[in-house]
């Protein structure tokens, strides 16, 4: 009843294709973003600005980037680690080499240095398939993350081997380095999370979306009918490592502050695909829904036991923490293994219908 | 010039020098890979068998060493702690099919993939919370001695690990293709609907298989524990079975040997000659380019069967 589209007539083809067609989602999303925007910085605290919301948006752009390559385009890639890593040095040395640009350019152009690196990381992809490819992309994320621990050159010869973010203000406003304020921090974030999810949205609608999701349905068909794989593969690989780049330098410049390589290791990569699979292969929407789930999870199994009133050893307390989140990934793997995407769909159906069972 | 010298004519050069010294790295090297090749068997025979491409293996390997360790600290003899611990792999496999398996059929490769890494999480805490996360020796009666044959120096444990993993090879090759069971995996490996519709098991098949994946991992944890110890880093040697993996191919018994001397004889030889060019420490990447320039020629691998496909 409440979210019913019947009387929603659409007489233009702009309207048709609109990216939200319902009233009912416009207003949804608009009520979203004013929330995000307006409310969160006005109210929510400094622990959860920092704790929770700021990586939240930041895995969010990096899961969105490996989605558009894992889940629309079908390469399975373990690489992101190391594509993150690029944009983060990236950023550092051109934002100490010209310090006057503006840290937003310098963040694009971060995210292109990252682009550039996928695409040859991507070549691969053309001859190998599946879990060799998967394997391959590995062979990125060692050969990336040794370079920036060799050469001293990516970090300024700095002895400690860390890169740090230097404080640059946009507008008069410090929005990195250590005086920065998480406020602004987490509205640099938010807006270039939405930015690139709307880019995103409308990416894989398009032209480019749909030869993406032909190459992963069934390439050598795809090909039969016209899409080029080498320029094809070579943009999903391209796209995405540009998204992964930009979440990187963002890990750096408006997270963690400073970081070595050792932010960046395989861990990262199985994170930023845990997230995507939780939230759903091939979802927009389900890259925000997976972010959201591995960051709140640790925290919530972190905090259970003091809410609960048991106290227990450290170390036992990270095997259990280990434990039951190896569990939970299992756990919903089997529940519903096309994501929490696939859950809010569910549910949307359901509220359509509702108050009525059919 | 310089440049090119360095790389190409420098190294030989070493090479030709001191002899007796290549022979050495070359031979660490093998060993080196015929442990690779221990962990990779383990992926192999899950890959083969379920089409699971199963990254908890490594865990399982390290699951496998803590078990033997952890039992044989509460006094128990050698012997008994090892049958003890293969009971405690057969028990693994039946609940990993059980709670993690049979509700995934059917399910996308890419879905299983990830089930194993969350079976990952799981058993790197169940094993820690069960016999503690401390560096743990493990002894299990092999002299870890050196003795030089021909002015090459031999290491006695690397020697029995090399016999070990031969003797293992040639018992799951006679297994696979002698017995009836072996032949049974082998259908289900081909074609998991076909081979339900002649009336194999699936699900014990499946059991049988990860037991065997266990007993695999068992063994090298045995080596890899007995050589550095017991600890959480056995688990990335995971990681170090990949490339040898995609090498070899990943549905061949001979191709995760094979793969597995390669990968370590190319990694020793060229973080010895090679390594110091670029400031050294190349072991952790090397593998992974020496395989993907394999797999840019041969896209299945050495011995991986040969990817035809079809529209």
């Amino acid at each position: 009843m409440i979210y019913r589209e019947a009387g929603q007539f659409k007489t233009t083809y702009a309207a048709d294709q609109a990216i939200f067609p319902i009233v009912q989602d416009r207003v949804f999303v608009a009520l979203v973003a004013l929330a995000a925007f307006v409310a969160v910085p006005f109210w929510a605290s400094e622990y959860w600005l920092q704790a929770i919301l700021i990586p939240f948006l930041i895995y969010a752009l990096a899961a969105l980037g490996l989605n558009l390559l894992t889940g629309y385009a079908g390469q399975l890639s373990l690489g992101t680690g190391g594509f993150m890593a690029v944009g983060a040095y990236a950023a550092f040395k051109i934002t100490t080499a010209f310090p006057a640009l503006n840290i937003f350019l310098v963040f694009l152009l971060s995210g292109l240095v990252a682009a550039c690196v996928g695409l040859v990381f991507g070549i691969p992809s053309l001859r190998i398939k599946g879990f060799y490819l998967a394997v391959a992309t590995l062979a990125s994320q060692f050969f990336l993350i040794w370079l920036f621990n060799k050469v001293g050159w990516f970090v300024n010869y700095a002895p400690s081997g860390t890169i740090t973010a230097p404080p640059r203000t946009v507008l008069g406003l410090m929005v990195t380095g250590p005086q920065s304020s998480a406020e602004a921090r987490y509205l640099v974030a938010l807006g270039f999370v939405v930015l690139f999810a709307f880019v995103a949205k409308n990416l894989v609608r398009g032209r480019v979306g749909r030869s993406w999701m032909a190459i992963r349905d069934r390439d050598i068909a795809a090909e039969i009918i016209g899409v080029r794989p080498l320029r094809t593969k070579l943009l999903a690989f391209g796209v995405s490592s540009f998204y992964c780049g930009i979440a990187g330098a963002e890990l750096v410049f408006l997270y963690l502050g400073s970081a070595e390589t050792l932010a960046f290791d395989i861990n990262l990569s199985f994170l930023v695909l845990f997230m995507v699979i939780i939230g759903g292969l091939g979802s927009v929407l389900g890259s925000f829904l997976g972010a959201a789930f591995i960051v709140l999870v640790p925290i919530f199994l972190t905090n259970a036991p003091h809410a609960l009133g048991v106290n227990m050893p450290v170390a036992l307390q990270k095997q259990i923490e280990l434990m039951v989140f190896g569990g939970l990934i299992v756990f919903f793997l089997i529940v519903e293994p096309h994501g929490l995407a696939r859950l809010w769909h569910i549910t949307k159906e359901k509220l359509r219908l509702w108050p009525f069972p059919h | 010039m310089n440049i090119l010298n360095q790389i190409f004519l420098a190294p030989l050069k070493d090479i030709g020098g001191n002899p007796a010294f290549f022979v050495e790295v070359v031979i660490g090297g093998i060993f080196a890979g015929l442990m690779y090749s221990l962990v990779a068997l383990g992926f192999v025979l899950i890959y083969k068998a379920s089409g699971v491409f199963n990254f908890a293996q490594g865990v399982m390997v390290l699951f496998a060493a803590l078990t033997l360790v952890g039992l044989m600290e509460r006094g128990l003899p050698v012997p008994v702690a090892l049958v003890a611990t293969m009971g405690v792999m057969v028990l693994l496999a039946f609940a990993i099919e059980r709670a993690v398996l049979r509700p995934l059929v059917n399910q996308p490769h890419i879905i299983l993939f990830m089930a194993t890494i969350g079976l990952n999480f799981f058993l790197e805490g169940l094993g820690e919370m069960a016999w503690g996360s401390n560096v743990k020796r493990l002894d299990v009666g092999i002299p870890d001695r050196s003795f030089i044959v021909k002015g090459v120096q031999i290491n006695q444990l690397e020697m029995t690990a090399a016999i070990t993993a031969a003797v293992l090879v040639t018992i799951l090759a006679v297994f696979f293709q002698k017995t009836r069971i072996g032949r049974a995996l082998r259908a289900v490996a081909d074609d998991h609907e076909a081979a339900l519709s002649i009336g194999i098991p699936l699900k014990t098949i499946w059991v049988v298989v990860w037991s065997v994946a266990g007993l695999v991992a068992m063994v090298a944890g045995i080596m890899w524990g007995a050589k550095s110890g017991v600890q959480f880093s056995l688990s990335l040697i995971a990681l170090k079975a990949l490339p040898v993996l995609i090498l070899g191919g990943f549905e061949s018994v001979p191709g995760a040997i094979v793969g597995g001397l390669i990968i370590g004889v190319g990694e020793k030889v060229g973080e010895v000659y090679w390594g110091p060019l670029v400031g050294g420490a190349i072991e952790n990447w090397f593998a992974y380019v020496l395989a993907l320039g394999f797999l840019l020629i041969r896209p299945q691998g050495l011995f991986g069967e040969k990817i035809i496909e079809r529209v």
